[in-house]
């Protein structure tokens, strides 16, 4: 039996019960619609975590102070330890090659006033690098400048949100002065808007020349945090092994259990975020996929029924001559067939579906095109799978027994 | 053409042994019209499974073309009656949602014969058992008794078998389409050579063939030429 004969064969029989085969596909459209939507919702969730993530800048690694070191006392929170300097900053950019761009910066929030208007906002005391690492934009005017840092001026970046709250609306901040801890900055650019990275926001900011910050409102050369960024990927874990070597040894720390600073690769919260996100896609994927295995042994008790009423025709085909095989293949044809199209039909209700959550629920989906052809392959696999016993039994029917079946 | 030696058949329900057969023994050459002829309960079904190759006999020895296919495998059986017979059934057995012609085709799809070609074999069929083109498109289940028994038997024809196997053909027909449909196996035995084996329990159906062979009681009474033969013209 060819090919073509076999599909004819299969689509006929099926054509004949346009009800109970549409009702019986309709398990399967359902199960992998909600694969596929349940599938997009997921990967949608994952790849906006990513995105935020990488929007703080690629290829990073964080350093940041740890506890405060030294027994008894009253102890900080982690992160809160001035063990960070200056100095280790600059001698990470010194003394690694792999760290291309080294960007300490200064963080603390204060109350800042412009004109009539104030707000309390977070200040970020850092270097020109810092905009080439963390992906700053400008909408107006300049980042702060090496020179910047070098004169100490007193200059400003301000993010948008910040800018609308102390100007308003519509308003050129650029020229315009704000008073941080009674003293004035001049604004010097504007950033773009960036949105919410889910690690505060970098729309409400102000940033100013590290050294600035050092010497006028913290009077000290402490800082917040070191981002190096490098060129390749795979480097990444080198140079945290690198980094973390040099800043024991500049604090003169003989345990790596017992540092007082952390080093975070941008790759791992990456990845932990990632994995969050696939666990949470698998266990929606898992539970949809409950649906279309209560959609096959639909397909199984209808193809059963299916053989039970051909019964005649089955004894027929085996005396003029058809194989076990033929009988065979052309039920799970059939069952396969069904499969497929409820598959077929299930990807454009699970496209449907994805695309109303997305505009209806302001959720970001994706299909992407391996769940698809996924879908396409567990359908069929279905088929196969559930149409393999009925298939099987029509192939066994003896065909006197079968051509006497009343 | 036909060689049945010594065919018994014993059917086993549980302890019980049923004898279907015992020691039947008989030939039918080519170009035959034989009529086997029976009771119900005589065995001619049983006689008619094992000739059609849809059973192996329990012992004794069944020759088709000379090839003794009594201890054949369930696949080599198939092929047999793919390649070498023609059944007939009396509730036709044709696929109600298929059209005349498709019915008819259905064994070459078996036979493995490529689309165009089909057609052709088929329509000489129909055209052989006397039906006509207008029918050729409708559905099986839209057509009358008498046409639909003239589909199965040139279903039966397109393998081109060496033995046209009829179950009681007339048996879901009236007597009028009764006769057409036996009217139209005596052409295809006479002009076409056709052998046929035709299984009926009825004495005037029979009268129709050149041969009667009566069975009781799984034994063969009597094998003699039919004297009395009703030629339809």
């Amino acid at each position: 039996m060819i090919f073509s004969d076999l599909l004819e064969e299969a689509f006929s029989a099926l054509t004949v019960n346009k009800v109970r085969s549409g009702l019986t596909i309709l398990g399967i459209v359902i199960g992998i619609g909600s694969v596929i939507a349940m599938v997009a919702i997921g990967q949608g969730a994952q790849d906006s975590i990513q995105d935020s993530i990488k929007s703080i800048g690629s290829n990073l690694i964080m350093v940041r102070p740890g506890f405060q070191r030294g027994s008894g006392g009253v102890r900080s929170g982690r992160g809160s330890a001035q063990t960070l300097t200056q100095k280790d900053a600059d001698s990470i950019a010194k003394e690694i090659p792999l760290a291309q761009s080294v960007a300490p910066e200064i963080s603390r929030s204060y109350q800042v006033t412009a004109k009539s208007k104030n707000t309390n906002t977070r200040t970020i005391g850092t270097v020109a690098l810092y905009s080439k690492i963390r992906n700053i934009e400008m909408e107006t005017g300049s980042f702060i400048s090496d020179q910047n840092v070098r004169s100490l001026s007193r200059v400003a970046v301000i993010g948008p949100t910040t800018a609308l709250d102390l100007f308003g609306e519509g308003s050129n901040p650029i020229g315009n002065k704000i008073r941080i801890n009674r003293i004035d900055f001049t604004i010097i650019g504007v950033t773009k808007a960036k949105g919410e990275s889910g690690f505060g926001s970098s729309d409400d900011i102000i940033y100013l020349p590290i050294s600035t910050a050092q010497r006028f409102l913290a009077n000290d050369d402490y800082v917040s945090m070191i981002s190096i960024q490098t060129e390749n990927q795979e480097e990444m874990t080198m140079l945290q092994e690198q980094i973390t070597e040099l800043l024991l040894r500049r604090h003169n720390i003989g345990d790596p259990t017992l540092a007082d600073f952390s080093v975070v690769n941008q790759a791992d919260i990456v990845e932990t975020a990632s994995s969050i996100a696939k666990t949470f896609t698998i266990l929606l994927a898992s539970i949809a996929g409950i649906s279309l295995i209560v959609g096959g042994i639909g397909i199984m008790n209808m193809m059963l029924t299916t053989v039970t009423e051909r019964t005649r025709e089955i004894g027929l085909r085996k005396a003029i001559g058809a194989q076990k095989r033929d009988i065979s293949t052309q039920f799970l044809m059939e069952s396969v067939i069904l499969t497929f199209f409820g598959g077929l039909i299930g990807i454009i209700l699970g496209a449907g579906i994805s695309f109303a959550v997305e505009k209806l629920a302001n959720i970001s989906t994706n299909i992407s095109l391996s769940s698809v052809f996924l879908a396409f392959c567990v359908s069929a696999v279905i088929g196969i799978v559930f149409g393999y016993y009925p298939a099987k039994r029509a192939a066994g029917f003896n065909p006197i027994e079968a051509l006497r079946y009343e | 053409m036909i060689t049945a030696k010594n065919i018994t058949k014993i059917y086993k329900t549980g302890v019980i042994e049923t004898h279907a057969l015992r020691n039947v023994s008989f030939a039918v050459e080519e170009g035959e019209f034989v009529a086997i002829m029976g009771p119900s309960g005589s065995g001619k079904s049983t006689l008619m499974h094992i000739i059609g190759v849809l059973d192996n006999p329990t012992s004794g020895e069944y020759f088709l073309d000379g090839k003794n296919i009594s201890k054949l495998s369930e696949k080599d059986l198939a092929d047999i009656r793919k390649d070498k017979i023609g059944f007939v059934f009396q509730s036709f057995n044709l696929l109600p949602r298929a059209t005349v012609l498709r019915n008819v085709m259905l064994p070459l799809v078996y036979a493995n014969v490529d689309k165009e070609e089909r057609r052709k074999i088929a329509e000489k069929a129909l055209l052989d058992v006397g039906l006509s083109e207008d029918h050729w498109l409708h559905r099986s289940n839209e057509i009358s008794g008498g046409q639909m028994q003239r589909v199965a038997i040139a279903r039966a024809l397109v393998n081109n078998p060496s033995l046209i196997l009829a179950d009681e053909p007339t048996g879901n027909l009236d007597t009028q389409t009764g006769e057409m449909v036996m009217k139209t196996f005596q052409q295809l035995n006479i002009k076409e050579k056709h052998t046929i084996v035709l299984i009926t329990h009825d004495q005037n159906v029979a009268n129709h063939a050149k041969r009667i062979i009566e069975i009781r009681d799984g034994v063969i009474q009597k094998d003699q030429k039919n004297k009395k033969q009703i030629i339809i013209k």
